[in-house]
């Protein structure tokens, strides 16, 4: 997975405000109705006078967008509109408008090199999107950084394992409650009542995470030697620890028997029922996908080509084509 | 109480078995003091010994727990150095009683340290790697010459100037730091058992620190900085965090160390001591405290039990340092200490489950 690891690593602080600026400058081009940050650059002779309203060019904002019923009256807890990225000449991602319900459990699919993770990655500010806008939870996420994003409720898991690895399961999950539990530096350095008081939280929580993957016995094993499979549960956990209201899982099943393919379906649906969130998953194990998912957003060469239910998404032709090539 | 210390997590058992260490240490020495059982020439070493092991628990901070390698680390003691010389020398009418005076600098030294390690860590922080270590060496460097540059009197009001004494305009007075001849008549404030609790106290900052919160927070982005990102830690502030208390720490060290001579020139602070402090950690393997304490302590002592070589010295240290970088990034030899680790780890369970058996049987 080396293309994805290269992924991760170009993140540069440059990189990230050229980004936004050029967003910035691509919405007012394109008079961006549909994002609510950016009105319509009001041009020199608009301020003039009423003459200009003529040139104002509307369209219909994206309405192809599929939740659960349950969730259709809630806040959706993501909403992408004309989401988009270039790199270089390549749109690795164009014009992707998505919606996830409050307590979705909804599928990102398509072929390798697709641009499924660089979605992951818009959506956690790894990179600055070139055009569109994210909400999370109602909120434009415009301007955040990675850790910031993750404050305000997404969390995710990586597709090549990025845990903790010289540290143990249990504080790999402690980390993951960095957030979550307050402990200042000097009331850690001179152990003041406040450290005390947060290691016990600490320590309580992260092993009632454990136990949702029944690894609470491992808390004491050093992250890097647990199994493949072992490592790809801890990171869920690591991700759950964060009190996300999205969790953004990359491949999940990547590297698992059947046995414990099936376990993790039941755990994933478990974990939204138990903490009411929504998840967002890329996989490429259909049967998983087919299986808890209740939305499917189809994507191939950075496009999405189709949205629905899994019966919706196995019958569509273009999908069909998108996986197994044209048959002539 | 056996029973306990088994049953604590490793961390803290480690961290125990050093204070023991360092204070089982500490009570020999005193013994063999008080015998005169110890050469002069050693017990001239005892200071120096305690302030460079309080800079490798420090630095280790750094480089073994941040994972960040930084070659400056003697400008941070310098800077502490001559701030709490100068301290010790004003506070003089008003805190008569040595030791207190002393505390009261080497604080007071600390401070200042960490404010300098603000000012140099912001922008460092935003590098990585080999440029991080690049712009600390250059930053110890700069120290350096400006302390090369630096002249300090104290007439009742502290006079600063880079150019010379003459432009002090001082009123009579005492001239403390003088350019590159640095500072002369130096009240000797520095005991062993300052410097027996310099070392204790950082090492209480530096593990409590590790085994908080914070610390995790660290280590967390040293292990992997893209996920602790995703986990919304701030990855700038911790790095710093960890920067500036090691630099605090070190300017403690710093003025600890001047205290000891009656002199001390910015010289001493170049280059060569920031990299004999990295040879502690890197001898005693990065991350692991105690094994710093103790490469810092040997490496100490060896070079005035082996006089004979004396200006190869810093060759030695040179060859040394490659052959066990070479030694500890060798995959065989990692093997086999692995495995030798695990097999010592299977004969302790063993103990362990007879001692169950035994008591069960009792
Ligand atoms: N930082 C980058 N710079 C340049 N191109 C990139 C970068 N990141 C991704 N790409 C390109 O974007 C495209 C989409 O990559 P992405 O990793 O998102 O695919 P994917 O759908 O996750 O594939 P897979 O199923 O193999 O994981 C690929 O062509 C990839 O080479
Ligand atoms: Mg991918």
């Amino acid at each position: 997975m080396s293309r994805d690891d290269r992924t991760h690593e170009v993140s540069s602080e440059s990189k990230r405000t050229e980004g936004t600026y050029k967003a910035q400058s691509e919405r007012a081009a394109r008079g961006a109705v549909s994002s609510p940050s950016a009105e319509p650059a009001p041009s020199a002779d608009s301020k003039k006078g009423h003459g200009s309203r003529a040139r104002t060019k509307m369209v219909a904002p994206p309405n192809d967008y599929l939740v659960p019923e349950r969730d259709a009256l809630l806040t959706p807890v993501l909403e992408c509109r004309h989401l988009g990225i270039d790199f270089g000449g390549l749109k690795a991602v164009d014009d992707l408008n998505l919606m996830v319900g409050k307590t979705e459990i909804a599928g990102l699919i398509g072929p390798n090199g697709a641009g499924k993770t660089t979605v992951f990655n818009l959506l956690t500010k790894v990179y600055q999107p070139t055009r569109g806008t994210i909400l999370l939870d109602g909120q434009d996420t415009a301007g955040m950084d990675t850790a910031r994003v993750s404050r305000e409720g997404i969390a995710r898991t990586f597709q090549n394992i990025r845990l903790f690895d010289s540290l143990t399961v249990e504080d790999n999950v402690k980390i993951g409650l960095h957030n979550q539990v307050e402990c200042g530096m000097w009331s850690g350095i001179f152990r003041l009542l406040r450290y005390w008081l947060s290691e016990k939280e600490f320590h309580d929580r992260a092993l009632e995470l454990l136990d949702v993957f029944n690894m609470a016995d491992h808390a004491g094993d050093i992250a890097g030697s647990l199994p493949y499979g072992a490592q790809r549960r801890l990171e869920i956990v690591r991700a759950l620890a964060t009190g996300p209201k999205l969790l953004l899982l990359d491949e999940p099943a990547a590297g698992m028997n059947p046995v414990e393919t099936e376990e993790l379906m039941d755990n994933i649906v478990k974990i939204r029922d138990d903490f009411q969130i929504a998840v967002l998953l890329i996989e490429h194990d259909m049967d998983l996908v087919m299986g808890i998912c209740e939305g499917i957003v189809v994507l191939n060469f950075g496009k999405v080509i189709a949205k629905g239910t899994p019966e919706e998404i196995q019958a569509n032709p273009q999908v069909v084509e998108a996986y197994l090539g044209k048959q002539d | 109480m056996m029973k306990r210390f088994k049953g604590m997590d490793k961390a803290s058992r480690d961290t125990l078995i050093t204070y023991a260490l360092i204070i089982v240490a500490y009570a020999i020495m005193q013994a063999l003091l008080s015998l005169h059982a110890i050469s002069s020439s050693m017990v001239g070493l005892l200071v120096p010994i305690c302030a460079y092991i309080s800079l490798s628990i420090s630095l280790n901070l750094v480089v073994g727990i941040s994972g960040e390698l930084s070659l400056g680390h003697a400008g941070f003691m310098s800077v502490g150095a001559f701030t709490g010389l100068v301290a010790a020398q004003v506070l003089a009418p008003a805190i008569p009683f040595g030791p207190l005076r002393l505390l009261v600098s080497m604080v007071i030294a600390g401070i200042f340290a960490a404010v300098a390690g603000v000012l140099v860590g912001i922008p460092v922080m935003r590098l990585q790697g080999d440029y991080l270590a690049i712009v600390t060496l250059a930053f110890g460097e700069i120290i350096k010459n400006l302390l090369n540059n630096l002249y300090v009197g104290y007439d009742g009001a502290l006079h600063f100037s880079m150019k010379d004494v003459a432009s002090l305009g001082m009123n009579g007075g005492k001239v403390l730091i003088n350019g590159p001849q640095g500072a002369v008549g130096i009240t000797e404030l520095s005991t062993f058992t300052a410097g027996f609790l310099l070392v204790l106290f950082t090492l209480f900052v530096v593990t409590n620190l590790v085994n908080s919160r914070s610390g995790r927070a660290i280590m967390a982005v040293r292990d992997n900085r893209i996920a602790a990102e995703s986990v919304g830690i701030d990855t700038t502030k911790y790095r710093l965090m960890a920067f500036v208390v090691a630099a605090a720490l070190a300017g403690m060290a710093g003025a600890l160390y001047a205290m000891n001579f009656s002199s001390i020139v910015p010289k001493k602070f170049d280059f060569n001591t920031s990299i004999l402090i990295l040879v502690f950690v890197v001898l005693g393997g990065m991350g692991n405290i105690r094994g710093g304490i103790i490469a810092a302590a040997l490496l100490t002592i060896l070079p005035e039990k082996l006089r004979f070589i004396g200006d190869y010295r810093m060759l030695i240290y040179a060859i040394v340092l490659i052959a066990v970088m070479l030694f500890s990034n060798n995959e065989q030899v990692r093997m086999a200490v692995d495995s030798m680790k695990s097999r010592f780890a299977r004969m302790r369970d063993d103990d362990v489950i007879d001692d169950a058996a035994e008591g069960g049987e009792a």
